[in-house]
């Protein structure tokens, strides 16, 4: 059996125009997408670019009736598809087109493999559903997929349960497994978003590759410009649901027209800072650090005899993908975790073997601000008693005083002294990590550990924090080790970077001695992944 | 500078709390509420009982026999001529006390057992909570039975028994609640502030373990009731002279080809209950959003 | 997985120990002797009756020879039935209690699982609240208060079905199946909604569809796997709650059943008895929850990998 990739060409090969979807709760009906066109062509990837909330994936979604309704409602427009209106299609006739015409791949591989069924019985079921083809033929053709899709030895690990393959690989196996019924039009979500970066930079190049090969036309959506800036054709720009700039590559980065699409430029983690390092002793002096973790019955060795200074008055990067010991570097050096062996000197005293009051004292010099503002804030606390509680603790503030040194904190940190009385859950996630972020500089410390803190941000968002942890970090004298698994972030704020590789440095150097004179293989390879190469040249 | 700041304080927007919030989604919820109260009416009269029950609890008119309801005997009389409305409001403070008892119990050693466990967590945790799963397997039903049978029908061995059964989910739970709050954020940020343990587990980790407890303490007390009937249905439970809701169905049960009202009215009383009980715990963990509480 | 088999069947022995320990002692503290009751007893048939029964001999020789006894699937004499062994009077009375409570786990795992499912299907409508609203009644009406109702209505005033007995007339196994399997229903219904819910609102679900797959083959081949397995784990608590809920139900029917025997004995304070039925219920639940976890396990492909082999 010969696999022809797909014959009738049509182009565009899908057409949307003037849709309109909305949700209809009991509080109110809520505009999801607003009248918004666009096409998609053959052989070409049209990238819909939005931050949370813009309604790119509602978009996407209502398009192949994957939009539960209600609450979901189509208001109006048109969706043509080899002539035929897809808003108009029948459940069972959309359904014939799903997974055979159109396919999709997700977000996060690690959810969106049924754990319960074998990768192989999940790769051949469409193939078996759409087309009449018997196992054996779909079994060949899983395999050779496979192969494709770049999954090592297919022929063994085919009958193996989703948890047995790594993120990328699972990620391969979706990708696989859209492409085997040889849809004409891809519609991925954010696929890389929940991938390290090397990995993040392989699948990207594996989508360009299988889509030259057949010819296909992609929907990529994602909230990220720099991912798409090396894959896409057209770009479609949303915000809260409306489209408000389309072009192709070159037009979009080079000669944006709406202010909202140079935003989203300008947040684009480039360039660094000016270099302003003056010659200083250390703050912070670790010494054949080791951390290990008991794991069922196998030891982990998170942090692998690691050496490193942080001097004062620097902001040193540490960069590494996930499993790297990024994070458990930075809790070790609070005691947050603790540290199996090695030395950790703040400021000539021995952190890890301080304790009771010496070590309160300590915490007071030493502060940490983490990735999530969501979990790192107490939910039944207002911002009043989560930011008085370390002025009080510390003795810095009399109950009676503590009042006006919260406002002041809340001015510092650009957050409207209204807000005092409120809640976590009422604030949006930056506004959450400004909080954060007062929280940790109401001791004025000398010292402080932010774990990947703009990571769960939108971009937009995350321009803005990195502004503020910049001008707060010069107006308090900080030092700082800014951990993060991005160098394009790191390197807007660090001195200088570590990079570390499964609990080791591998290289360390002045952040523009790093980007431009890599030394190692690892650290060429994360640079070479930073998406958004292309549009830089 | 400072006294304009405090009023700022004072005059800031007063933001919702995740307690006002969830109060606000429970009063939404009719059913819930509904069994509120309900449940409130019968803890009200089961306390005010001795005061306004419409006989004495030991009167009876053996002469009268049993009688459907009227309007001297609302819910009618038993077979002594004793008012059935009088009964079932005597059994109801029994059948209720070991309820809340029994269920006060069960907290105690569970939230005591589970926050342990939680905390301290390697092999403490490992041996607390693998005693846990092997008291798990034990069939406590038919030891409660044994129980009753090897010492006497005694209430307060009876709250007791019923406690020692009902704690080991309650012990899961907490357990379960204080090991996610350890890992989040901010209590690390806490510990990261230098607050003792003592001012964590009271300000962070407490009241945000709360939640769970309160749903599952309203799910625990339906099932005590229940147990505590069934073994008075046996006659393994409450004894005469006490009655309680189990042992007036026991009786209804015999004669309720005659007598149905017997059978029916503290059938009522207790289904009423149960009912109200159930679809407040449930009202309560979707206000709370606690998952997996019951089910 | 045989290593995950291993160590539970290795574990739940332990747990049978203490439960043959914990209740011959409770049995043996117990206040009076078996026949202390009695009236006055010749000393030397007292003195013949204790050395049958063992009691003569130390409190711990007793306990070590009943173990002896039990190695070989022995439970004793009956202290009120003389000539009569526990183990007869359990081989009578527990294949009626056995039959009971498969026909009331068939009823409970039939019906509340459709129900369940159904009910999760289309959550917050119709087809969702009306078996739900049923399930919460089972729930809140307890069998003793089930059983009368259903025979006040089904024997009494309709006179459609026996109200007693067991095999004696047709129909008459219908009443107490349905009120013994109703509050196991009504939670399978409940625990099986939640299950669905959750596995439905995965985006593995997404996927299937997206792939085209029609809504039944989304729910049979994708969804009904992980959603069950809550419904399998429960099933081991479920056998324990039958067992004893068969007491009341056997009381309530009459039904000449294990459950009857044990509740007879527990007035007649036949400790005997009451120790053998005892160790006899907890080995079967025992088993029953060791069963459920395997099978629950097992359905899960991560947890059989975890422990290896295939």
């Amino acid at each position: 059996m010969r696999w022809t990739y797909a014959a009738r060409r049509t182009n565009p090969v899908l057409k949307v125009e003037n849709l309109s979807v909305s949700f209809v709760t009991r509080m109110g009906t809520n505009k999801a997408v607003d009248d918004i066109s666009f096409t998609v062509e053959t052989g070409k990837i049209t990238a819909i670019i939005g931050e949370s909330g813009s309604g790119k994936s509602v978009a996407c979604y209502s398009l192949l009736g994957l939009i539960p309704r209600p609450p979901g409602r189509i208001d109006g427009g048109r969706a043509l598809f080899h002539g035929q209106d897809l808003l108009q299609l029948k459940p069972a006739e959309l359904r014939k087109i799903r997974g055979r015409d159109i396919a999709m791949v997700f977000q996060d591989p690690m959810t969106c493999l049924n754990p319960y069924m074998t990768v192989g019985k999940q790769l051949m079921e469409p193939l078996l559903y759409h087309k009449k083809v018997s196992h054996a033929q779909a079994r060949t053709r899983a395999l050779e997929l496979l192969e494709e899709v770049g999954i090592r030895d297919p022929a063994s690990t085919i009958d193996n349960y989703p948890h047995q393959f790594s993120g990328g690989m699972r990620q391969r196996v979706m990708i696989a497994m859209a492409l085997i019924n040889e849809p004409e039009l891809l519609i991925a979500d954010e696929p890389t978003t929940a991938l390290d970066v090397t990995i993040q930079a392989q699948i990207l190049q594996l989508l360009a590759a299988l889509q030259r090969k057949r010819d296909i036309g992609i929907l990529f959506i994602s909230h990220d410009l720099a991912v798409v800036a090396d894959i896409a054709d057209q770009i479609v720009v949303m915000q809260q649901g409306k489209i408000v700039e389309t072009g192709n590559r070159d037009d979009i980065f080079r000669n944006a027209q709406h202010p909202y699409t140079q935003k989203l430029l300008q947040a684009i983690p480039r360039g660094g800072k000016a270099v302003e390092l003056p010659a200083s002793e250390p703050l912070v002096t670790v010494r054949n650090l080791c951390t290990s973790f008991q794991s069922g019955k196998t030891v982990v060795k998170a942090v692998d005899d690691v050496s490193f200074e942080v001097l004062r008055g620097e902001v040193l990067g540490l960069v590494g993908e996930s499993g790297s010991g990024k994070s458990t570097i930075g809790r070790s050096l609070l005691r947050l975790v603790p540290v199996t062996s090695g030395q950790v000197h703040f400021d000539g005293t021995d952190v890890t073997a301080l304790q009771g009051r010496e070590l309160k004292n300590l915490r007071r010099r030493m502060q940490f601000i983490f990735q999530d503002p969501f979990a790192s804030l107490n939910p039944r606390m207002t911002v009043y008693d989560t930011l008085a509680e370390p002025l009080l603790l510390h003795g810095i503030e009399s109950r009676k005083t503590v009042g006006a040194h919260v406002l002041r904190l809340m001015d510092d940190v650009g957050l409207a002294r209204a807000f005092v009385r409120k809640y976590p859950h009422e604030f949006s996630g930056g506004q959450r990590q400004r909080i954060a972020i007062g929280r940790a500089l109401a001791t004025r410390p000398d010292f402080v550990v932010a774990d990947e803190p703009v990571s769960a941000l939108d971009v937009t968002i995350q321009a803005q924090i990195l502004e503020l942890m910049r001008e707060l970090g010069r107006e308090y004298g900080l030092t700082m080790l800014f951990i993060s698994h991005d160098l394009s972030v790191v390197r807007q704020l660090a001195d200088r970077i570590i990079v570390l590789h499964k609990g080791k440095i591998v290289e360390q150097a002045r952040t523009e001695d790093l980007f431009e004179r890599p030394q190692q293989t690892y650290t060429r390879q994360l640079l070479q992944s930073i998406p958004g190469r292309a549009m830089a040249s | 500078m400072g006294a304009e700041m405090i009023t700022d304080i004072a005059q800031a927007e007063q933001g919702t709390s995740l307690w006002r919030d969830a109060w606000l989604r429970l009063r939404r919820n009719r059913m819930a509420v509904l069994g509120l109260a309900i449940l409130s009416c019968f803890v009200i009269v089961a306390i005010l009982t001795p005061w306004i029950a419409p006989y004495g609890y030991a009167q009876q008119e053996l002469a009268l026999g049993a009688t459907p309801p009227s309007t001297t005997h609302w819910l009618g009389t038993d077979i002594y001529g004793r008012d059935l409305l009088t009964q079932i409001m005597y059994g109801g403070r029994i059948s209720l006390a070991v309820g809340f008892i029994a269920t006060s119990v069960a907290l105690l050693i569970g939230i005591t057992w589970g926050a342990v466990a939680g905390y301290a967590g390697g092999k403490v945790d490992a041996v607390m909570m693998r005693l846990v799963d092997i008291l798990y397997a034990l069939p406590f039903m038919i030891f409660i039975v044994l129980l009753m049978v090897v010492f006497g029908r005694n209430m307060l061995l009876l709250f007791l028994a019923i406690g020692a059964v009902e704690w080991l989910t309650m012990a899961r739970i907490m357990r379960s609640q204080v090991q996610s709050l350890r890992q989040q954020e901010f209590v690390e940020a806490a510990i990261s502030l230098g607050l003792s343990p003592a001012t964590i587990i009271r300000r962070h980790l407490i009241p945000n373990a709360l939640g769970p407890i309160i749903v599952y303490t309203t799910l625990t007390i339906p099932s005590v009731m229940l147990l505590e009937a069934f073994l008075s249905f046996l006659g393994l439970g409450v004894q005469p002279p006490q009655t309680s809701w189990g042992l007036l169905i026991s009786y209804g049960a015999e004669t309720m080809e005659e007598y149905p009202w017997l059978l029916i009215f503290p059938g009522l009383a207790l289904v009423l209950t149960l009912f109200s009980l159930n679809f407040l715990g449930d009202g309560l963990r979707d206000a709370l959003d606690v998952r997996g509480a019951k089910d | 997985m045989w290593r995950f088999i291993g160590f539970r069947v290795l574990q739940s022995i332990p747990v049978l120990l203490v439960v043959i320990t914990v209740t011959f002692f409770l049995v043996r503290m117990a206040p009076g002797g078996p026949f202390s009751s009695e009236k006055a007893v010749i000393p030397e048939v007292k003195a013949a009756l204790e050395a049958q029964y063992r009691l003569n001999l130390p409190m711990f020789e007793q306990y070590t020879a009943y173990l002896g006894d039990l190695a070989q699937g022995d439970l004793g004499p009956s202290f009120k039935y003389p000539g009569r062994s526990v183990n007869e009077l359990i081989a009578a009375g527990f294949p009626v209690t056995a039959e009971l409570g498969f026909y009331a786990l068939l009823v409970a795992i039939t019906i509340g699982g459709i129900a369940g499912v159904v009910a999760s299907l289309r959550p917050n409508s119709a087809q969702d609240y009306i078996p739900m609203s049923v399930a919460m009644i089972g729930i809140c009406v307890p069998s003793l208060l089930m059983g009368p109702i259903l025979i006040l209505i089904f024997g009494i005033y309709l006179e459609w079905l026996p109200v007693s007995g067991w095999g004696d007339m047709p129909g008459d196994k219908i009443l107490p199946a349905i009120t013994l399997g109703s509050t196991y229903a009504a939670y399978i219904a409940r625990l099986g909604r939640a299950g669905m819910l959750e596995v439905m609102s995965q985006d593995y679900i997404r996927t299937a569809r997206a792939k085209g797959l029609p809504e039944w083959q989304v729910v049979t081949r994708h969804a009904l796997r992980g959603g069950m397995i809550p419904v399998v784990a429960f099933l081991g608590p479920a056998f324990a709650g039958l067992l004893s809920g068969s007491f009341v139900v056997e009381t309530i029917f009459q039904i000449p059943g294990l459950g009857r025997i044990y509740v007879q004995a527990a007035f007649n304070r036949d400790y005997t008895v009451i120790l053998g039925a005892t160790v006899f219920l907890a080995t079967l639940i025992v088993v029953f929850n060791l069963l459920s976890d395997i099978l629950a396990a097992w359905m899960n492909p991560r947890l059989r990998s975890q422990y290896g082999g295939h």
